[in-house]
C-alpha cells in the first residue's frame, strides 16, 4: 500500500516556501540579547517542518540540512545558546541555503552542494563551539541525521546526565488519524529516545459491530526510561497537539519539575508490555487480540491501514504534518486556497449579472401598472445585493500590501550593511488590501524605489552627523486608502533631490535648453527620463540610469500616477497612486454624437465650458486655451475618432482637461458629460486589436459598448499626427 | 441534381458529410461551417470603433465581451443595404494563430442548415486577381443554387489579426 507522495510535492514546496518567507519574518524580529521565545518557536517549527516534509518525500540534502539547522536552533530554543548577530547572520543565509536548496529540488535540478555543505560546517562549528566553551562536559553534537537524534541534542545541555521515568499518558481523540497522525509512528520515536513501554487501554473499544475503522479508539499509558527531556518527548507529539490528552510526569522526582497533573488509575483490561524495539507490531495486534468478540485480522485496520489507507483519505496524510505547523503560528486562520483563474471566471460572472441587471432596471422603470411596482421593488432589492456581491467577490482577490512590504526588512539590512549606512525601514499600513494584480506588479517599482532611497536618499553617517540628524536614515514605507485608489509612500529622510545639479545634467545631456525655465514638478519629472541618472558614480546598487523610467512604466501600466518631492537636505518622498483593482474603473462618460465614451477619473483635472474669448489659434497649427497660468491644446475628440458630432463651436460642448504621462494636459472637448460610474473594464483586444487612444471597453447599463479613452495614448497619437 | 444530392438532414452512406449554415446576401447564398457558429441574433445599433476599416462597423456586447461587427455587403464589395429588424447578425469564431476570436458578420438573412457532401465540394475558379478568392473554400450545388462555402479564418482572420497595421498594408497595397 503505498502511496504515490510525488501528488503532495507542490503543495510540500508552496508551503515550505510560504513557511521560509514566516521565518525569515521571524528571524528579522529576533533581537538580538533578549530573544522572544515565541519567535525562536515560530523558527524552529519551519525549520522542523521542512525537515519532516523533506523526509517524507525523500529530499534527503534538504533534511540533513535543516536538521543542523534544527539542531541549533534547539540550542537557542532551550537557551543553551544566545542569539547573537553573527547568529542570526547565519540562520538568514540558512533561509536562503533552504530556498535555493527547495527550488533546484522542485526544478529537479542539481543542489549547489558546495554551498550547501559550507553553511552546514559554520552551523555545526557554532553549534560544537558553545559546546566546548561553557558545557566543559558535554556529549558532542550528534551530526546524523534523522528525526529522532535530533532530541538527545537539545537535551544535553542544562541537565546532568541522569536515567529518568517518564509516565505518560496518551489518549488520542477518535479523530487523531483523519489529522495525518499515527500513534504507531510517535511510538517508534519515542522508542528511540529511551526504553519504551507500552500499555494499551482498550477501554474504549466498542464492540466489533459498531466499530468505525477510521477512528482511534485506544489510549496508551507509556514508559519512557532515559536521559530524555520532557521538550524531547513533547516534540513527539506536537503534531498531534489538540488532537490528543497527554500528560507527561516525570515518576522518579528527577532534577526537573513534573507536570502537576496526575496519571490516572489505569483502567485499562489488558496490559501488553514490549520491549522498546517491538512497539511496532505489538499495537497494531493488540485490539485484535483482546476487542471482545474480535475476529484476529478484521480490527487491525484502525490503527495501521487508516493513515496510508488511500482515496479520499490519503491527501490529509503526507499534507497535514506540514500544514499542521503553519496554522499553528496563526491559529486556526480557516482560509482555503483557490486558483486565480476560479477567482477571475466568478468576477466575470458577475461583471455579466452587474450588466443584466442594470439592463432590468432599466426596463423595469419602463413599465407600468400595479405589479411594476413590486417589480421594482424587486429590482432594486437586486441592486443592493448585486452591489454586495461584487464588492464581495472583489474583497477575494484582495490581498494586504504587506506580502510586498514584507520583502523589505531584508533587503534594507543586507543593502545598508553593504553600504555601510545604518537604515532604520518603517512601514505603516501594511493591511491595506489590493488587488493580487496590481501587488505582483508594484514589488519591483518599490523595491527600485527602496534601494534608491537607501543608495542615493540616505548619507553615510558621517555626513549625516555633519549635517546635524541621527546617524540612522530612515526610509518609510506607507500604504493607505486615499479616495477610491491606493497611495503608497517610499519616502526618506536623506539628502534630497539637489535640483542644480539635476538641472546641470539636463541641460549638459541637452535634455533642455540653456535657458529653459522649469517648476519643480517639471525638474523632477526629468528624472523619469530614460538613461537620467545623477549618481556620480554608479554602483552595483543603483546609479544606471535604467529605472526610474521603468518604474514610472509600470507604474502607468497599472493606470497609477507616480510623483515626487523632494526637499533638498531634508529627504525625499515618491507617491504612487494605483487604482484599487485592475478590473474595474471610476469613469466619467462623456458623450460625442451619438456615441459615448469613458475617461478614467483618474486622468481628468477639470472639466469646464470656454468663452470663445479663451481660445487662441497657434499659428494655424491648432487651438489653444488658457489654464491656470498654462496653455493648453485643445483636442476635439471627433476628429480624432472620425464620429459626428452634435456641434462643433467650442463654447457649445465642454471641455475636460485630462492629464497624460508627466503632467501633460490637454483639453479634449466633447459634447457633454453624462456622469460618473464604475465601469467594468473589458478587452477590446481579445476579439478585434489595439485602438490607437482607447485602453479598452466596457458595457453600460443598456447593454451597448462604450469605448475607454486612454489619454497618454491619445496624446501621443496626437504629437504624431502633429509631427505628420 | 443527381439522385444522392445532399438532403437537408440526410447523410449520403459512407460519405465525409459536415453541416453547414447557409445565408443570402443579395442574390447570393453563402455557407460557413455550422461548428463556427456561435449565435444568430438580430440586428441592434454598434459602437464605432476609431480608425476601423469601412467594413468593420463597430462592436456589439455579446454576454459579456465585445465583439466586432462585418458587413459582408461591404467585405465583397456589394451594394450596401440598410439595417433593419430583419437583418441578421451571425457571430462566428475564427481561429487563428493568436488564438480564437469572435466576430459578428452582418448578413441579410439566415437560410437553412444543409448537409454538405465533401466529395461533392467544387473549387473556386480564379477570378480576376490572383489571391481575391482566397477566402472561399469551394462551391458545392445545394437544391437547385450554388452555395459559396466560406473559409471565414481567411476571410477575416487575415483581416483583424494584422489589424494595427492592416491600414498601411492596404496602403502600400493599393
Amino acid at each position: 500500500m503505498t502511496i504515490d507522495l510525488t501528488q503532495f510535492h507542490d503543495a510540500f514546496f508552496e508551503e515550505s516556501f510560504e513557511a521560509l518567507d514566516s521565518m525569515e519574518t521571524a528571524l528579522l524580529k529576533l533581537d538580538i540579547g533578549a530573544p522572544d521565545k515565541e519567535l525562536i518557536n515560530t523558527i524552529f517549527r519551519v525549520a522542523h517542518s521542512i525537515k519532516g516534509g523533506s523526509a517524507t518525500f525523500g529530499f534527503s540534502d534538504i533534511a540533513s540540512f535543516t536538521h543542523s539547522l534544527e539542531t541549533m536552533l534547539d540550542e537557542l530554543r532551550s537557551g543553551g545558546m544566545q542569539v547573537t548577530l553573527a547568529m542570526s547572520d547565519l540562520l538568514l543565509k540558512s533561509v536562503d541555503v533552504m530556498r535555493a536548496m527547495l527550488r533546484a529540488v522542485q526544478q529537479k535540478q542539481p543542489i549547489n552542494s558546495q554551498r550547501v555543505s559550507d553553511l552546514q560546517f559554520d552551523l555545526e562549528l557554532m553549534i560544537a563551539q558553545k559546546n566546548s566553551a561553557p558545557a566543559a562536559a558535554s556529549v558532542p553534537p550528534p551530526a546524523a541525521p534523522g528525526p529522532v537524534a535530533a532530541a538527545p541534542a537539545a537535551v544535553q545541555a542544562p541537565v546532568a546526565m541522569v536515567s529518568r521515568r517518564w509516565e505518560i499518558l496518551f489518549r488520542p481523540y477518535p479523530e487523531l488519524f483523519a489529522r495525518g497522525n499515527d500513534p504507531l509512528r510517535m511510538m517508534r520515536e519515542l522508542a528511540g529516545l529511551g526504553e519504551l513501554e507500552s500499555n494499551a487501554d482498550v477501554s474504549a473499544l466498542p464492540a466489533f459491530a459498531d466499530l468505525e475503522p477510521q477512528s482511534c479508539y485506544l489510549a496508551w499509558n507509556l514508559v519512557l526510561t532515559g536521559d530524555v527531556a520532557e521538550s524531547a518527548i513533547r516534540q513527539v507529539f506536537e503534531w498531534a497537539e489538540g488532537d490528543c490528552d497527554l500528560q507527561i510526569e516525570l515518576a522518579d522526582g528527577g532534577p526537573q519539575a513534573a507536570s502537576p497533573a496526575t496519571i490516572e488509575d489505569s483502567t485499562s483490561e489488558a496490559v501488553a508490555v514490549t520491549s522498546a524495539s517491538a512497539v511496532g507490531s505489538p499495537i497494531a495486534e493488540e485490539p485484535a487480540a483482546t476487542a471482545p468478540a474480535a475476529v484476529a485480522s478484521v480490527p487491525a485496520p484502525p490503527v495501521v491501514a487508516a493513515p496510508v489507507a488511500p482515496g479520499p483519505a490519503a491527501p490529509p496524510v503526507a499534507v497535514a504534518p506540514q500544514k499542521a505547523d503553519a496554522v499553528a503560528t496563526v491559529a486556526d486562520s480557516g482560509s482555503i486556497r483557490v486558483s486565480v483563474e476560479k477567482i477571475d471566471e466568478l468576477m466575470n460572472t458577475v461583471g455579466e449579472l452587474v450588466i443584466t441587471q442594470a439592463m432590468l432596471s432599466q426596463l423595469g422603470s419602463k413599465l407600468e401598472g400595479p405589479t411594476a411596482e413590486k417589480l421594482r421593488g424587486g429590482l432594486a432589492q437586486l441592486e443592493r445585493n448585486m452591489r454586495e456581491l461584487q464588492e464581495s467577490v472583489m474583497r477575494v482577490r484582495m490581498l494586504p500590501i504587506n506580502v510586498v512590504f514584507s520583502r523589505f526588512p531584508r533587503m534594507v539590512r543586507d543593502l545598508a550593511q553593504r553600504l555601510g549606512k545604518h537604515v532604520e525601514l518603517k512601514l505603516t499600513g501594511e493591511q491595506t488590501e489590493l488587488d493580487k494584480t496590481v501587488l505582483e506588479k508594484i514589488g519591483d517599482p518599490l523595491v527600485h524605489l527602496v534601494r534608491n532611497s537607501i543608495d542615493h536618499g540616505i548619507e553615510s553617517p558621517d555626513k549625516r552627523a555633519a549635517a546635524g540628524k541621527p546617524a540612522s536614515g530612515t526610509v518609510h514605507l506607507d500604504a493607505c486608502h486615499r479616495g477610491g485608489n491606493i497611495a503608497v509612500e517610499v519616502s526618506d529622510d536623506g539628502g534630497g533631490l539637489d535640483k542644480d545639479r539635476i538641472l546641470a545634467k539636463a541641460r549638459d545631456r541637452g535634455l533642455i535648453g540653456p535657458n529653459d525655465v522649469l517648476t519643480d514638478e517639471q525638474v523632477y519629472d526629468l528624472i523619469f527620463l530614460p538613461g537620467f541618472s545623477t549618481a556620480e558614480k554608479t554602483t552595483d546598487v543603483s546609479g544606471r540610469g535604467v529605472g526610474m523610467d521603468v518604474v514610472r512604466r509600470n507604474i502607468k501600466e497599472l493606470g497609477g500616477k507616480i510623483e515626487l518631492r523632494s526637499d533638498y537636505g531634508k529627504g525625499s518622498k515618491t507617491i504612487i497612486t494605483l487604482p484599487l483593482t485592475l478590473a474595474i474603473v471610476d469613469g466619467q462618460s462623456v458623450s460625442v454624437g451619438s456615441e459615448t465614451y469613458i475617461v478614467p477619473l483618474i486622468s481628468i483635472v477639470e472639466s469646464m465650458q470656454l468663452k470663445a474669448a479663451d481660445v487662441s489659434r497657434l499659428s494655424g497649427r491648432g487651438e489653444v486655451f488658457s489654464f491656470r497660468g498654462f496653455y493648453l491644446p485643445i483636442v476635439r475628440l471627433y476628429e480624432i475618432f472620425g464620429v459626428e458630432p452634435h456641434t462643433k463651436v467650442l463654447d457649445e460642448g465642454l471641455v475636460v482637461v485630462a492629464e497624460g504621462e508627466g503632467h501633460q494636459r490637454i483639453g479634449l472637448f466633447v459634447d457633454d458629460l453624462l456622469g460618473q460610474q464604475q465601469v467594468v473594464i473589458k478587452s477590446l483586444e481579445a476579439n478585434y486589436g489595439h485602438v490607437e487612444g482607447v485602453s479598452g471597453a466596457t458595457i453600460l447599463g443598456d447593454g451597448s459598448v462604450a469605448l475607454i479613452l486612454d489619454i497618454p495614448g491619445l496624446i501621443r497619437a496626437m504629437s504624431m499626427r502633429a509631427a505628420a | 441534381m443527381s439522385s444522392n444530392a445532399p438532403v437537408k438532414n440526410g447523410k449520403g452512406p459512407g460519405e465525409e458529410s459536415h453541416q453547414v449554415l447557409t445565408f443570402v446576401l443579395g442574390n447570393e447564398t453563402y455557407g460557413v461551417d455550422i461548428l463556427r457558429v456561435q449565435e444568430i441574433r438580430g440586428w441592434s445599433a454598434v459602437t464605432k470603433i476609431p480608425h476601423a476599416p469601412p467594413h468593420v462597423l463597430g462592436v456589439l456586447n455579446l454576454r459579456g465581451s465585445i465583439v466586432p461587427i462585418v458587413d459582408l455587403r461591404m467585405r465583397f464589395s456589394l451594394d450596401r443595404a440598410e439595417y433593419t429588424t430583419v437583418t441578421v447578425i451571425i457571430v462566428v469564431s475564427v481561429i487563428s494563430a493568436a488564438g480564437r476570436r469572435d466576430f459578428g458578420v452582418v448578413v441579410d438573412g439566415v437560410s437553412d442548415v444543409v448537409d454538405v457532401n465533401t466529395a461533392e465540394v467544387k473549387a473556386a475558379p480564379e477570378l480576376g486577381a490572383k489571391g481575391a478568392t482566397d477566402y472561399i473554400r469551394g462551391l458545392v450545388p445545394v437544391s437547385e443554387r450554388m452555395v459559396v462555402l466560406l473559409d471565414i479564418d481567411r476571410l477575416i482572420g487575415s483581416d483583424l489579426t494584422s489589424f494595427s497595421n492592416s491600414a498601411d498594408e492596404t496602403a502600400s497595397a493599393a
